[in-house]
């Protein structure tokens, strides 16, 4: 068995036995558990299992160790700590929370996202402490109106049931799922009238989990609709047949377009990586001299490169690695090659161009190329 | 009709007269609505007219894809490589310091890298990818073999560049002369150059006069 398959398995072992352990104590000894959610506990051990699994298999990727690695580092630097520490939060709310960034693609997709993310995580928020039986409601004795709330088997608040908090407490699930279905009726609009999207999009990757999360939080809601205002018609089945979907989204975790939950937060790590790098020494490009990048980001790119078996060593030059080359100058080199070849060919005289230095070539067209384009673009590639 | 798979992208850069209606019709592509990812550079405007199109080149073993810590850069069953899928890009930026042909665009501000992935809205329907349908001196040509070959008789395409002692292999070929001996082309080769435009032989426009 291949070293890393063996330490995915280790560790997606051990996480999930890890959970296990939890679930018997924070449902103390699993007094607490709710029998009807068994199968609800097994696919959330099973997707925890193979999510585990990916995330260190895609761990151990040279890229992503690299990335994994410095973003760490750069993260626990003594120096540095203080600060990313106070910096943390403030990432965590503006690129995951509210993903400014998917604000800036289009407000549509912000606020489809936004509604699914916030849907996820009262939802996930909700049915995992329930599941688990970390979280339970008592009645408190010698008063019939008041519940008290234990989490993790500890006694935490206590609310009136007639009260309004109790209201959007026991209908947390409710207000989830409306917020699921908005989302996914909004991009499943999208999807189907952008053309763009349309050449782009596959069933399995983009479709499924919407159907996925809409029929999870439809059959959600019937339940509600059923006691509510039916007096329970059909709740049997229709608590099957959430239970099923459930089971299906926490089963589809692991493999599809859902992993990206887990993969994103990489992105905090990525801003701690390039704020290191903007203070450390500039990659200056050995064509044109210009400054494009962090030599860590270079000397990093070179070695993830030798690790994945590229040789773009260039023995015989100054230049020692194509990475020392500029992404403008790349381009530039494109067609000077292809000049060069055509000029071999056809013989012909040329004026001597010794003592020529390269210069950074330019964009064509800032206003057309780069406008809407990052500051970061313009900054390492056109400036 | 050819069908979708028999057309290819063939790149003569010498013919490219910097009129920039490829970067105003890439900006219409329907999978990247009005951003324009088709990179366009003056080499050195103090000694050249010459301009550098780049298009994705689309290589075989996509270096962009290799070195992406979040496996957002798939290469479909067609030899397309894809922009970054948005959920997983983490706008690193490691594939456009990486791709040896320098195509990748970083979009700080989305949070996502984006680049050209030849119109696919079009070519995967048997339509021409918008750069190639508006370029006028066809620097920028989309079709079939047997078209390029009744167009160029003296040129042929090349699909293989070599980058130190990488060789690396691409959907999109690069036009060289017919009768030149060469397997793949050595992009360091010119480097330190001047653009042409120094001498008569040497100006894009009346070169093409006596080779394409």
């Amino acid at each position: 068995m291949p070293k890393e398959v063996t330490r995915a398995l280790a560790w997606s072992l051990a996480i999930t036995l890890g959970l296990a352990v939890l679930i018997v104590l924070g449902s103390r000894n699993l007094a607490h558990f709710d029998a009807a959610l068994v199968a609800y506990t097994a696919s959330t051990l099973f997707a925890t299992f193979g999510i585990v699994y990916r995330y260190t298999m895609w761990l151990q990727r040279p890229p992503t160790a690299m990335y994994w690695r410095r973003g760490w580092q750069t993260f626990l630097q003594p120096r540095r700590l203080p600060r990313n520490l106070l910096n943390w939060a403030p990432l965590i709310v503006e690129n995951i929370l509210v993903h400014r960034f998917i604000f800036r693609r289009s407000r549509l997709r912000g606020v489809t996202h936004l509604l699914l993310l916030w849907g996820g995580i009262i939802g996930i928020g909700i049915t995992f402490p329930l599941v688990f039986g970390w979280l339970h409601f008592e009645i408190v004795p010698g008063d019939l109106h008041m519940y008290q709330s234990y989490v993790f088997g500890f006694p935490t608040f206590t609310f009136d049931v007639e009260s309004l908090i109790a209201f959007l407490i026991f209908h947390g699930l409710v207000w989830s799922a409306l917020l699921i279905m908005a989302g996914t009726m909004l991009a499943m609009r999208r999807r189907m009238r952008e053309e763009g999207a349309a050449a782009l999009q596959h069933f399995a990757e983009d479709f499924l989990p919407l159907i996925i999360l809409f029929s999870t939080a439809l059959t959600g809601i019937m339940l509600t609709v059923s006691h509510s205002w039916l007096r329970g018609y059909a709740y049997d089945f229709i608590a099957i047949l959430h239970a099923i979907t459930i089971i299906g989204a926490f089963i589809y975790l692991p493999f599809g377009k859902f992993f990206h939950i887990f993969q994103r937060p990489a992105q905090i790590g990525v801003k701690y990586y390039k704020r290191v790098g903007e203070e450390g020494e500039a990659a200056c490009c050995r064509r044109c001299g210009a400054p494009f990048s962090s030599r860590l980001h270079i000397e990093d790119l070179i070695q993830t490169e030798k690790a994945l078996g590229y040789h773009y060593e260039m023995p015989d030059s100054p230049v020692e690695h194509y990475q020392w080359i500029c992404p403008p100058c790349r381009r530039a080199m494109f067609t000077l090659a292809q000049g060069a070849v055509w000029r071999e060919h056809r013989g012909g005289s040329r004026r001597t161009t010794a003592g020529y230095k390269p210069a950074t070539p330019k964009y064509a067209n800032p206003a057309v190329g780069e406008g809407p384009l990052g500051k970061e673009d313009a900054e390492n590639f056109h400036a | 009709m050819p069908k979708p798979a028999e057309y290819e992208f063939f790149v003569d850069s010498s013919r490219c007269i910097g009129c920039q209606a490829c970067l105003q019709a890439c900006a219409e592509c329907d999978t990247h609505k009005g951003i324009s990812l088709i990179q366009l550079d003056f080499i050195d405007r103090s000694v050249s007219t010459q301009t550098a199109p780049v298009v994705c080149m689309h290589c075989n073993s996509p270096t962009c894809a290799e070195v992406c810590p979040a496996d957002a850069i798939k290469r479909t069953e067609d030899g397309i490589v894809q922009t970054a899928l948005k959920p997983r890009c983490i706008a690193c930026n490691n594939c456009v310091l990486a791709c040896p042909f320098g195509v990748p665009k970083m979009n700080t501000g989305m949070n996502m890298m984006m680049k050209c992935n030849m119109c696919y809205d079009r070519t995967s329907v048997g339509l021409k990818p918008m750069c190639a349908s508006v370029c006028p001196s066809q620097a920028l040509y989309y079709g079939t073999r047997e078209e390029i070959e009744a167009l160029r008789p003296r040129s042929r395409p090349v699909n293989s560049f070599q980058f130190g002692r990488q060789i690396i292999t691409t959907k999109v070929n690069m036009m060289v002369p017919l009768e030149e001996p060469l397997n793949f082309v050595k992009m360091a080769r010119a480097m330190y150059d001047a653009p042409p435009a120094q001498d008569m032989t040497d100006d894009p426009l009346l070169a093409n006069m006596y080779t394409e």
